[in-house]
């Protein structure tokens, strides 16, 4: 069955923007790992969208983890599925790892919806499973996946943070000066060190999948 | 507001992804979360997909995998899988 998490984070921004950040929330500077995002599905059907995204991200695994494993790639690929509902102010996802599934199947269900708290303000009721099959390592990888997954869910958040707050509280900023200019350089500065990194990391995973025979 | 785009998967997308998200980005807050639903992207769309499906089939990625419905259908776990006696799952 594998192991479940819940949690809820809550943002203090309205839906409408976090909703707006959810499409341009990489890169951010807690989204080294993922290295590339693209929309590869989606219509519009009863006035909400539906949207499939593919996520590469880095797939970093303990010592133990590359012994277990061998011949495991170091990216790993992501399928993201979304519904954004307008009228009803709801955004459900839907995330599942596709490739490396005989060693680690980690799911997770996200809804975004106004709070109950403060209707100005989202909340994100957060599910995830983590199983795995491997004889004999199956209780030591998912407990290693819930904890990655855990510090991945802190850094999803952080990151959404501070998209949220550059898109939409940097007329606040200006008012006080030139913060905006300097956040402006920071964030083109870490966008160009993701790229790099990304560019970097990219082409020996790849190198290293296709001796693999993946 | 700070718009930066992340990458493809294909180098050789980037442009034809940047284009249309910043097409779809625009609409999408001006006009789809105030009801309408017109895709006024279309076109742009259509260009960076006839380039991003090459670039995932050069992956290798089990395409079914990929496009299979999980969102809303029967194979999307439950809440709270059963918990043996002991506590361990």
């Amino acid at each position: 069955m594998g192991k479940f998490y819940e949690g809820t984070n809550t943002f203090r921004f309205t839906w409408d923007q976090v909703a707006q950040a959810f499409w341009a929330r990489y890169p951010n500077p807690y989204s080294q790992h993922v290295l590339s995002e693209d929309v590869f599905h989606r219509y519009i059907e009863d006035g909400k969208l539906y949207t499939k995204r593919l996520l590469q991200k880095t797939n970093r695994l303990p010592k133990w983890g590359e012994k277990i494993i061998g011949a495991s790639c170091r990216s790993v690929f992501v399928v993201e599925e979304s519904v954004v509902d307008p009228k009803n102010k709801i955004v459900t996802t839907y995330t599942r790892n596709v490739g490396m599934t005989s060693v680690m199947v980690v799911e997770e269900k996200c809804v975004y919806r106004p709070s109950k708290e403060n209707l100005r303000w989202t909340a994100i009721v957060r599910q995830a499973w983590v199983s795995s099959s491997v004889f004999g390592f199956r209780r030591a990888i998912q407990a290693f996946g819930v904890e990655r997954f855990k510090q991945n869910a802190s850094k999803a958040f952080r990151g959404y943070q501070y998209v949220l707050e550059h898109m939409f509280q940097s007329g606040i900023q200006q008012e006080t000066g030139t913060a905006l200019f300097v956040d402006k350089d920071r964030l083109r500065e870490r966008a160009k060190q993701a790229t790099k990194f990304a560019k970097s990391k990219t082409v020996p995973i790849v190198a290293q999948c296709a001796t693999n025979g993946q | 507001m700070v718009v930066i785009n992340m990458n493809s998967i294909g180098e050789e997308c980037n442009k034809l992804k940047h284009e249309y998200d910043t097409c779809f980005n625009k609409w999408f807050a001006e006009k789809f979360l105030k009801g309408e639903s017109n895709d006024e992207c279309v076109s742009l769309f259509k260009k960076y997909q006839d380039c991003v499906k090459k670039a995932i089939e050069a992956q290798k990625i089990d395409l079914w995998e990929l496009e299979k419905d999980v969102l809303g259908t029967e194979q999307e776990q439950k809440p709270n899988p059963k918990k043996r006696s002991d506590g361990k799952t």
